[in-house]
């Protein structure tokens, strides 16, 4: 079995409202000195072995991000 | 004439479609997104609702419904089609229409009604005049409108660009007049033929004069007597 991590996010420039509502909690909680907070979405895949790093990137491309708008960063993780 | 108007599940715009529609006098059947043969209508509505649950992001799912290649067929053979809210989501999904749809600046769901201003474009969902104001509300939690400077300018040239919100005499506030944080107040979009037509207010609320307002018989009615005309 291979399983992947894929991380989307907003591109750099897009504004992020939930992101930048979450930091204003924090700096009002007390932890200031954070630059950015940005939000995004977290998407974990359990595979065949067949399933290859290619064709999860093909997935973003397709369907998991949209790339109009977010990139997206694959990870294969091991064990 | 004889509208389809699309239903996936999840939607829940289609009967209020279905309903301005024949209020029109036109002929309206929906059509599940399983089905892939739209040569029966005369032209096709994407209507709102929240398709797939709107998982992932909004209309991404809906994108590849079996319908949604007959759709994609349909839109080259330059038959108009109209999306409107969550179908305007999917279009943009689908690469019909440029650019996409983010959450509302605000991070507020926005159902008001608001001023529109036509604007000088191809769409041939439309033939109001150009500065022509007209009243519809909005229903929608992503609605704030991105494309690149690139595609805007782009949009602009070719008029791209059909409705822009706006305040109550036709203009546009400095600060931006969309509720949603849209660029360039940007509220619909049509691509380059015009036959493809995307935007976020819903007409079909106000088509029967029910709710004290009529300004979206035009939306429907236009498209009505130029496929008539061709007929």
């Amino acid at each position: 079995m291979r399983r992947y991590e894929v991380h989307v996010t907003g591109k750099p420039g897009i504004f992020d409202p939930a992101g930048k509502t979450a930091q204003t909690a924090l700096d009002n909680l007390g932890y200031t000195g954070i630059d950015e907070l940005r939000i995004g979405t977290f998407i974990e895949l359990s595979c065949d072995d067949a399933v290859t790093p290619e064709q999860v990137v093909e997935m973003c491309e397709k369907l998991l991000a949209n790339p109009i708008i977010e990139t997206y960063r694959v990870e294969e993780i091991e064990g | 004439m004889h509208f389809g108007v699309v239903v996936f599940p999840g939607s829940n715009c289609e009967q209020d479609v279905v309903h301005a529609l024949r209020f029109l006098g036109h002929d309206a059947t929906y059509i599940w997104h399983q089905d892939a043969n739209l040569d029966a209508y005369d032209a096709v509505v994407l209507p709102g609702g929240f398709s797939y649950g709107d998982y992932l992001r909004c209309g991404a799912i809906a994108r590849f419904s079996p319908v949604m290649e007959a759709v994609s067929r349909y839109a080259a053979a330059k038959r108009p089609v109209i999306g409107i809210c969550n179908g305007f989501q999917i279009l943009t999904e689908a690469h019909l229409l440029p650019g996409a749809l983010l959450r509302n600046r605000n991070l507020k769901f926005i159902c008001e009604t608001v001023f529109l201003r036509v604007e000088p474009s191809v769409c041939q969902w439309l033939d109001l005049p150009a500065g022509t104001v007209v009243q519809v509300p909005i229903n929608h939690n992503e609605g704030n409108f991105i494309c690149d400077a690139e595609t805007l300018a782009r949009l602009e040239a070719n008029g791209q660009v059909v409705l822009r919100y706006c305040q109550p005499d036709g203009s546009r506030a400095a600060k931006g007049s969309a509720p949603n944080g849209a660029l360039d107040d940007i509220a619909g979009i049509c691509n380059e033929e015009g036959n493809v037509f995307g935007l976020m207010p819903h007409p079909e609320r106000v088509t029967d004069g029910i709710s004290g307002l009529r300004d979206g018989a035009a939306f429907f009615e236009a498209i009505a007597r130029r496929i008539e005309k061709v007929a």
